[in-house]
């Protein structure tokens, strides 16, 4: 009897989850702030995967004689630069565009790394508990001990692309120079982020471990596994969905950073916060070459932190 | 309470430790790549055996990590190679700058976050309690070297009021303090909204408890509910916070220090990382961990010393 009520209020949680989902986006509406992040978060990533059927320039072509341009300005041959050309005469207005595609490609691949190394850490140190769970918040605590940028610096000087790991994964392994420094700096995001994911995900699964449905699926012989993926993880949505949203926007952050402190993507391809720095060494000439993708990543991110925003607001309501 | 402090101090030393051991793993297990970093990639085999000898190199692992160990607590954390001088000295004059950063961003941003959180969080729901935290959203958002570069956009080409670097060349001099605004407005612009959230959301809290039912039931006039009943007991969650805060604090002032050429402790780790200065990195990484550690520390007994409900129980 208990077997199968159980399974019943499992079944439409599941059943259901997709269309509930879009039904919370629909709640959205009633938020003007999730509505403006949403807008933004839309906007960009439509940019990142359409950016290729824009009528754009090259954003790797380097004009001759037109560096530094002021924006609104036309080049010798005739083409317009709606945003002006950088200090090697490449169209801003295609760099700023195409580089949405690389911050966003990388955090997300970088968030959705970290959050399951987060969620797999939490959940079972949450959920298992005793030496198991010491262990995880002990590592956590010396992971969290550390300023942010100073275990993204440690790890990338340490262990960086220009490092003897860099090297073999580039000579030995044959992988490309831009694809190594995006493993090695999704790896430096994750030993920073994995250990907050995973001690908001242990807080909410040591409160969930107490709950009649966990009691009954054991009593029902689940094992851990099953319990922890199709109880207790799903159920702990909520909360996560809103800290993902957050959680993508400091990394996007972090990821621009790194950029800008010269540690980030290797050039040519266009990354925001590189384009900053680039910008910064040419003073007032380089301005507008700063200004549009520091708008580009505070847009980004203020989407995203809105959207979290109107979010939690509305999971507050019901 | 003493209990409390001494295991918290237990704990400190074990994180201190382990840290000092991955920091040691990271960068001095491969004793042949860093006599390489030391000397430089242009010093020969035979150069670079002879360093190892002449600096104990040769010793076995552990103890070599000890002696580091002893030698980083004693505060002598080896010569830096990119300026030649004790890592100690460096240490001493960046830190000093960076304390004067951010203890005025510190003090600037907590009073802006204490009124804002007030103002909001003693009308939770208002239009100004909305404004207030639609506003630390936004400034939220803005990383470090963006707001850097729209205020510099501003305040240096637009209204060409104030300098856009900060390297103090004759050292902290009141005269030259127009060069601490920027750094410091960038950072209070980035941080002051966290705080202000967190004391929005303990004030809200206290708001709707029952000792301020009852001192408002009572008749005391509003100004005295909020500010001997209200703030006094909404405060202690946002301290703790704010002191834990200090970690993020450093990893945005390290940003800035760059962004500006401040001559501070981030500044120097930042060039230590790119020169490929290995102690340099290693002392300063171990200093902010003391930090972070540290702040962690006054912050628990803080809020046992703060909180009466613990503090008697």
């Amino acid at each position: 009897m208990t077997d199968t009520t159980a399974e019943q209020t499992d079944t439409p949680d599941t059943a259901t989850g997709f269309a509930r989902f879009l039904a919370a986006f629909g709640l959205l509406r009633e938020s003007w702030v999730g509505m403006i992040g949403l807008f933004l978060v839309s906007f960009w990533v439509l940019i990142a995967i359409f950016v290729d059927l824009l009528p754009l320039q090259d954003p790797l072509a380097q004009t001759r004689g037109a560096i530094n341009l002021a924006m609104l300005t036309e080049d010798k041959t005739g083409v317009m630069h709606w945003m002006g050309t950088d200090d090697r005469g490449r169209d801003l207005l295609a760099r700023l565009l195409h580089g949405s595609r690389v911050v966003l490609f990388w955090s997300t691949l970088a968030t959705i790394v970290a959050y399951s190394v987060g969620m797999i850490m939490g959940v079972t140190a949450g959920y298992r508990g005793g030496w198991w769970d010491e262990i995880i918040s002990f590592i956590g605590n010396v992971l969290l001990s550390f300023p942010q940028i100073v275990l993204l610096l440690v790890i990338l000087t340490a262990f960086g692309p220009n490092s003897n790991i860099g090297v073999w994964m580039n000579t030995e392994l044959g992988m490309d120079k831009s694809i190594v420094s995006g493993a090695l700096i999704i790896v430096a995001i994750t030993f920073s982020t994995a250990p907050q994911v995973a001690r908001i995900v242990r807080g909410i699964v040591l409160d969930l471990k107490t709950r009649d449905y966990i009691a009954a699926a054991e009593v029902r012989g689940e094992g851990p596994l099953w319990i922890m993926l199709v109880e207790l993880l799903p159920n702990a949505r909520g909360p996560l969905i809103v800290d993902a949203c957050l959680r993508l926007g400091y990394v996007i952050i972090t990821i621009a950073l790194l950029g800008f402190l010269s540690l980030g993507l290797p050039p040519p391809d266009p990354d925001w916060g590189k384009m900053i720095s680039d910008g910064r060494q040419w003073g007032y000439n380089g301005l507008n070459m700063m200004l549009w993708p520091a708008i580009a990543i505070s847009s980004l991110v203020l989407g995203l932190n809105l959207l979290a925003d109107g979010l939690r607001e509305i999971s507050l309501r019901d | 309470m003493l209990q409390l402090a001494g295991k918290r101090l237990v704990q400190m030393a074990l994180i201190m430790l382990t840290v000092s051991l991955l920091l040691f793993l990271a960068f001095e297990a491969d004793k042949y790549s860093l006599a390489g970093k030391v000397l430089g990639q242009y010093s020969t085999e035979d150069q670079r055996l002879l360093w190892l000898e002449q600096n104990g190199y040769n010793a076995p692992f552990v103890q070599r990590y000890f002696t580091w160990v002893f030698n980083a607590a004693r505060g002598d954390f080896g010569e830096s190679v990119q300026f030649a001088t004790p890592v100690s000295k460096l240490l001493k004059d960046h830190l000093l700058n960076t304390a004067v950063l951010g203890g005025l961003v510190f003090t600037i941003t907590v009073s802006i976050a204490l009124v804002l959180g007030v103002l909001s969080g003693i009308a939770e729901g208002s239009p100004r309690d909305r404004g207030i935290t639609v506003l630390a959203v936004i400034t939220t958002s803005i990383p470090e070297f963006a707001s850097a570069t729209i205020l510099v956009a501003i305040f240096v080409f637009w209204l060409d009021i104030l300098p856009g670097t900060s390297p103090f060349s004759n050292g902290l001099t009141w005269a030259d303090a127009n060069q601490l605004v920027l750094p410091v407005m960038v950072l209070v612009i980035y941080n002051f909204g966290y705080y202000t959230r967190m004391t929005r959301a303990s004030m809200a809290e206290v708001m709707t408890s029952q000792y301020v039912r009852t001192a408002i039931l009572k008749g005391l006039p509003y100004k005295r509910v909020i500010l001997r009943h209200g703030l006094r007991n909404a405060l202690i969650a946002p301290f703790t916070v704010m002191i834990l805060q200090l970690n993020y604090l450093l990893s945005g002032v390290i940003v800035t220090e760059v962004f500006f050429s401040y001559k501070g402790f981030g500044k120097l780790l930042y060039e230590a990382a790119l020169f490929g200065d290995i102690f340099v990195i290693e002392a300063c990484a171990m200093v902010a961990v003391f930090i972070a550690v540290f702040s962690q520390f006054v912050s628990d007994i803080g809020y046992t010393l703060l909180n009466p409900r613990i503090r008697f129980s």
